[in-house]
């Protein structure tokens, strides 16, 4: 049922437009080379997609289902919203996608080893899980700041049996996680694969990332044609660092549907305390691509502040950044607030607990389709579930002083 | 404009029989102000100083180079102060090779222009961005030539002979060899691996070729300057800083005698 020709690809060296290519350290060159020659040969390999699409099916539980938010799109009074459900995926999130494809990979390339980085945690998680079930020696890098905030999925990870790294370096989020990871990587490239975990860093992790996500959007396209006989409308979903957005956005590029990126604003977008870089951000060399990042008038990079650790990040995929360019892309952001909003306003209409960081995609979602016809439809990516937010969302919302 | 001196220090060094030395500080660490006085007095020792600009993600750096760099934006490093200290020691040291090094997102933010332009009138010779491999060079090789600045490329132990083909082609004044597969600081490569990838580099190159990441000891440089064209040594240098934070006279001792133990290692029995 999967389409797997690649299409919208980057030019050789990876570039999507003026954006991505390969801005890495020397030793990482031909390493990085080599995964990208494994991957179009897997790629090709029809062996390659039935062992991933069979886990995809029998382990991970996909197809996802398509969800009509009948009551929340009443309750917003406008267009109809449709839920993709990557929250129903196991390990809670759209992640494993990416990591069961780049494990696969790795386990090819006959590496033993690997290593991620993670921020809310989620990535970290779905690398573990599959390391585990590969039996594979597994190391996470994790800042400081994110192995605070995301204590349950710390412990999800290490009883999987990975290494949790903690990184003290820089802000101690994200980004030093990458940082921290790519240097390790560096000093172990021969035996070590890095599951990078989202569409960004150097070619071939864009495409590759995005190729192996592609399946959210191609199954939603075919699930809304099914079940409302026509294509969305609008297909919406949050931006990070932009894996479930390019993965819901690419089977949907060709066809006459607005797409909407939707980043974290934070406090605002003029309080200077967010993570959108693509609405305030400007071309900057970070990670090993060339795309909208958040830095001050010499290039240092800014720290970001968003409510979800997943969207915490000052750069954001190269293939994003090209679309928006070109004006097929808008860009969007709720902030914190916006995003506890939806949060409960789903988790009270549907019974549906999603993430943070798809809480500030339906808070778009919500504003857009308010201004639409009841007719039309409203397709948004609920990249994850909330369990891992708990903690976060007990304390803004003030449940530890509530007297029972 | 000043002439690029890369070129004129190779030559001296091969013919006083010693390899270059290439001595490595972030700038701005600890402070501007005391950045400035250790970098006049490494300026004394070594024939090329390659001054790192600081960077809020040094990826490809160790732990010492990393925390120099938090130092020196703690300090409030501006690229204005960069080209200050470089000034300065062009000043003082009109013979001597002055490279920056750092990341690309630096140049490119400031428009690599605008940086080529200060940083030749403050009297750099070349450019060593980490993060710019030869295949994305085109992003800025247009502008360093224009401006008479090297723009200098690294080579790795995992180089493929098609990289080492494609690196040589664009590297000018010399080719940075990073002696093991890792970061800034950690340990050094085996000897006879890097002197038989330096034999296979020279096969596609005339270009001088320097060798660091991971010389520590009197002993590591001596036997790397037997072969190599120079030797870089930065973590061990930004080491005299870490271990005399508080105390700048000792911090000026420490640095210029390290440097000077250095500077005697780099002469080659014959």
């Amino acid at each position: 049922m999967y389409d797997l020709t690649i299409k919208h690809m980057p030019d050789e060296g990876g570039h999507f437009g003026e954006f991505g290519g390969r801005f890495a350290a020397e030793t990482l060159m031909q390493p990085l080379k080599e995964i990208e020659d494994a991957f179009f040969e897997a790629w090709a390999d029809p062996s390659f997609h039935e062992e991933r699409l069979d886990l995809l099916k029998n382990y991970v539980g996909r197809i996802t289902p398509l969800y009509h938010a009948k009551h929340l799109s009443a309750e917003v009074g406008g267009a109809q919203i449709y839920l993709k459900r990557e929250d129903l995926n196991h390990t809670g999130a759209h992640k494993v996608n990416n990591t069961i494809g780049q494990a696969l990979l790795a386990r090819r390339m006959g590496k033993k080893k690997v290593i991620a980085e993670t921020g809310a945690g989620q990535h970290g998680v779905a690398t573990a899980t599959v390391a585990a079930m590969f039996n594979m020696t597994c190391d996470i890098y994790m800042g400081r700041e994110d192995i605070r905030r995301q204590a349950p999925n710390v412990f999800r990870m290490k009883l999987l049996g990975a290494n949790v790294i903690p990184v003290d370096s820089g802000t101690a989020t994200l980004k030093d996680a990458v940082n921290e990871a790519l240097r390790v990587w560096v000093a172990s490239c021969e035996d070590t694969y890095y599951i990078f975990g989202t569409a960004a860093g150097p070619h071939p992790f864009p495409l590759m990332v995005r190729q192996f996500h592609t399946v959210i959007g191609q199954e939603a396209r075919a699930q809304c044609l099914e079940q409302t006989g026509k294509l969305p409308d609008v297909a919406v979903a949050c931006v990070g660092g932009g894996s479930n957005a390019i993965g819901l956005f690419e089977p949907l590029q060709d066809d006459d549907i607005r797409l909407v990126a939707v980043e974290a604003a934070g406090h605002g977008l003029e309080s200077g305390e967010h993570a959108a870089a693509l609405a305030k951000g400007r071309p900057g060399i970070i990670h090993g691509s060339l795309s909208y990042l958040l830095d001050d008038e010499e290039g240092q990079i800014l720290g970001t502040h968003s409510i979800s650790a997943g969207l915490d990040y000052p750069g954001v995929g190269p293939e994003l950044a090209a679309m928006m360019k070109s004006g097929r892309l808008d860009i969007d952001s709720a902030t914190d607030a916006d995003a506890l909003q939806a949060f409960q306003a789903l988790t009270k209409a549907e019974g549906i607990i999603p993430a943070l960081e798809s809480s500030h995609g339906l808070a778009a979602a919500m504003r857009i389709a308010a201004k639409m016809d009841k007719e039309q439809v409203v397709l948004v990516n609920l990249s994850g579930r909330g369990d891992k937010d708990l903690g976060t969302v007990m304390d803004l919302l003030g449940f530890h002083d509530e007297k029972a | 404009m000043m002439k690029n001196s890369l070129a004129q220090v190779f030559k001296r060094c091969e013919q006083e029989n010693r390899a270059a030395l290439v001595g490595y500080l972030t700038a701005c660490d600890p402070d501007i102000e005391t950045s400035e006085a250790l970098m006049l007095a490494l300026a004394q020792e070594v024939d090329i100083l390659e001054i790192g600009m600081p960077f809020s993600d040094p990826m490809a750096d160790g732990p010492v180079i990393q925390a120099a760099s938090e130092r020196a934006l703690a300090a409030g490093s501006h690229m204005s102060d960069v080209f200050a200290i470089v000034r300065k020691v062009r000043l003082a040291h009109p013979e001597i090779g002055i490279v920056l090094m750092g990341y690309a997102n630096v140049p490119y933010t400031m428009g690599f222009a605008n940086f080529s332009e200060k940083a030749k009138n403050a009297g750099v010779d070349g450019v060593l961005l980490v993060d710019i491999p030869a295949e994305e060079s085109a992003i800025c090789a247009q502008v360093f030539k224009q401006y008479d600045l090297s723009q200098i490329m690294l080579l790795a132990p995992t180089s493929t002979q098609e990289r080492i083909r494609l690196a040589a082609e664009v590297s000018d004044g010399f080719i940075y060899y990073v002696s093991l597969a890792g970061i800034t600081g950690a340990e050094m490569g085996e000897v006879s691996h890097i002197k038989e990838r330096l034999s296979l580099i020279r096969q596609y190159t005339k270009l001088p070729i320097c060798v660091g990441f991971g010389v520590k000891t009197e002993q590591q440089a001596k036997s790397v300057a037997s072969f190599a064209d120079g030797v870089v040594i930065g973590s061990h240098f930004v080491s005299q800083i870490t271990s005399n934070i508080g105390d700048k006279p000792a911090m000026l001792a420490s640095l210029s005698e390290s440097a000077s133990v250095m500077s005697l290692s780099m002469a080659r029995d014959t």
